[in-house]
């Protein structure tokens, strides 16, 4: 098969750090980021990074900082290395994997370190709108006024019209996060809610409700990546090898899509993921899909190819997206429930995954989980990458 | 700021002119120049008549920093009766229940005042079509 990946080496990912998410009124956004990269250098075992990726959304507009990875890099004592910095609106954290993995594969980097980290909780909601709103087409969208959530709400309503769906179709989404994030430390909401939370949840924007929506806030994430001829004596964590890589895109305005209720580029950089590794649905263990609203997770497991179109939220609804379902998803609470933490977001999904296939997901944890699907979304869904980890055998 | 970033699009925000593809007639708006349909040059223009439906609508509250003083407004996509869709807000609503294939127009009105200084700027929003209880 001509886009079968062969590379001479597998690239694992040796080292994650999350940090909790939340409102971090002490930290900076290099602190923020210095505590990620300090848990992730220190869980592979002290492997020093050649370069740095950085996912990062927001710092241009509310931290007023550009050249964000030279700073980082410098603060994390790693001054001289190889920093960029990677921007796709909430798939940046996919992205950054993405090319962190390009340069590892092409061997002219060894060993990389891609660090999420986003800081927003100093600003007030209407510039947090604005530069939010920055994800959309400037001249076409956002001069009119819409937001994120306006964009979410619009698929939202359509999804609801064209599939005939009750108005509660997607509460089990909402439901799913915030049990997963009940028993995850870094989790901003670590609160189970019912069915009757969700139904007398105060509307944001309608068909949105408070429960539709993630909490954005302060957070970072980190990976250390490395190929298989570069890893240090000992690992203490067991492998974790990125088995298929893809991104796509797609159109930035919603309009100019011919069918808005079809994420194309979640499921072109889907697909391809499943024919780089050669895998079908029924391999995949866990899916860690992009949450930030939850029509977005129905449409994302209808993208991938885990429900046929308007049927996503069944899945939630049939409890399939459980811990202990036939796909879980959002294992650790998704931006939902965990925090939405802007192009940070993918690092933590990538981190988590990482985390079910070795085994070292707590009470979270999914029975026998060795392949993990991870997805990260930009906006509405312009920008996708997908990822494909998979835990080496006998490690 | 940004006068000459608005003034660029002022025939697409005025008065609706958009583009046709004079290879395959797929019928363009906002005007891009390559027809997303088959790839080729389409700067041939073309003036939308104004008049679509509602695929989908929501309201703003927690509105963006330029548009707080319009809030709550209503966003919606609008399906142009020639085919394109477009990301609009609705006005003039009245007492009218918004619903999803309801009939509107395009009217142009300040879409928002930057900052201090005070530019505005204009463009189209869409409304309930006025003619439609005399066509029907
Ligand atoms: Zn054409």
């Amino acid at each position: 098969m001509v886009n079968k990946i062969k590379t001479l080496h597998d690239i694992l990912i040796v080292g994650i750090g999350i940090t909790p998410v939340g409102e971090h009124w002490e930290k900076s956004i290099r602190e923020l980021a210095l505590d990620a990269i300090t848990a992730a250098r220190s869980d592979a075992a002290g492997l020093k990074p050649q370069a740095l990726f950085v996912a990062n959304m927001l710092a241009p507009y509310l931290s007023g900082q550009t050249q964000l990875a030279a700073l980082l890099a410098d603060f994390a004592g790693l001054r001289g290395i190889e920093a960029v910095a990677l921007e796709a609106a909430g798939a940046s954290g996919g992205i950054a994997l993405r090319q962190a993995y390009l340069a590892l594969a092409s061997g002219l980097v060894d060993t990389a370190l891609i660090v999420g980290v986003e800081k927003v909780t100093d600003h007030a909601s209407a510039e947090l709108e604005a530069a939010l709103a920055t994800a959309s087409d400037a001249d076409h969208e956002a001069i009119h006024g819409t937001t994120s959530t306006a964009q979410a709400a619009l698929l939202m309503r359509r999804y609801l019209y064209e599939h005939n769906a009750p108005a509660d179709a997607l509460a089990y989404f909402s439901i799913n996060a915030h049990a997963n994030a009940a028993t995850n430390p870094n989790a901003m909401y670590r609160r189970a809610i019912r069915i009757e939370d969700y139904t007398h949840a105060p509307m944001v924007s309608e068909p949105v409700n408070l429960f539709d929506t993630a909490p954005l806030a302060d957070g970072a994430a980190a990976l250390i990546l490395a190929r298989d001829d570069r890893l240090p004596e000992t690992l203490p964590h067991p492998r974790v090898r990125i088995a298929a890589s893809a991104a796509a895109s797609t159109t930035v305005a919603l309009h100019d899509r011919t069918d808005p209720l079809k994420l194309s580029s979640a499921a072109e950089s889907a697909r391809l993921t499943m024919q780089q590794a050669g895998l079908t649905h029924d391999d995949i263990d866990l899916f860690e899909l992009h949450d930030q609203y939850s029509v977005y997770a129905a449409l994302s497991l209808e993208a991938a190819g885990f429900a046929k179109r308007g049927q996503g939220w069944r899945l939630a609804l049939d409890g399939a997206i459980s811990r202990d379902g036939r796909i879980p998803i959002c294992t650790f609470g998704g931006s939902k429930a965990r925090g939405d933490t802007g192009g940070a977001t993918g690092v933590y999904q990538l981190a988590e995954a990482t985390l079910q296939l070795q085994g070292r997901a707590g009470e979270n944890q999914i029975a026998n989980a060795k392949i993990a699907l991870v997805q990260c979304l930009g906006g509405a869904g312009a920008t996708a990458s997908t990822h494909i980890l998979e835990l080496v055998d006998g490690s | 700021m940004e006068a000459s970033r608005h003034w660029r699009l002022k025939q697409e925000r005025y008065t609706l002119m958009g583009e046709i593809c004079p290879h395959c007639e797929e019928k363009i708006f906002p005007p891009r120049d390559i027809c997303p349909a088959c790839g080729e040059n389409a700067r041939n223009l073309y003036k939308y008549s104004g008049r679509g439906e509602v695929y989908s609508f929501t309201t703003v509250y927690q509105a963006p920093a330029g548009y707080e003083e319009n809030a709550p407004y209503t966003i919606a996509l609008v399906r142009l009766e020639e085919g394109p869709m477009l990301t609009a807000q609705l006005t003039d609503l009245g007492d009218e229940t918004v619903e999803i294939g309801m009939p509107v127009e395009m009217v142009t009105r300040k879409l928002r005042s930057d900052g201090e200084r005070g530019m505005l700027v204009y463009g189209y929003k869409f409304r309930p079509q006025l003619a439609r209880t005399i066509s029907a």
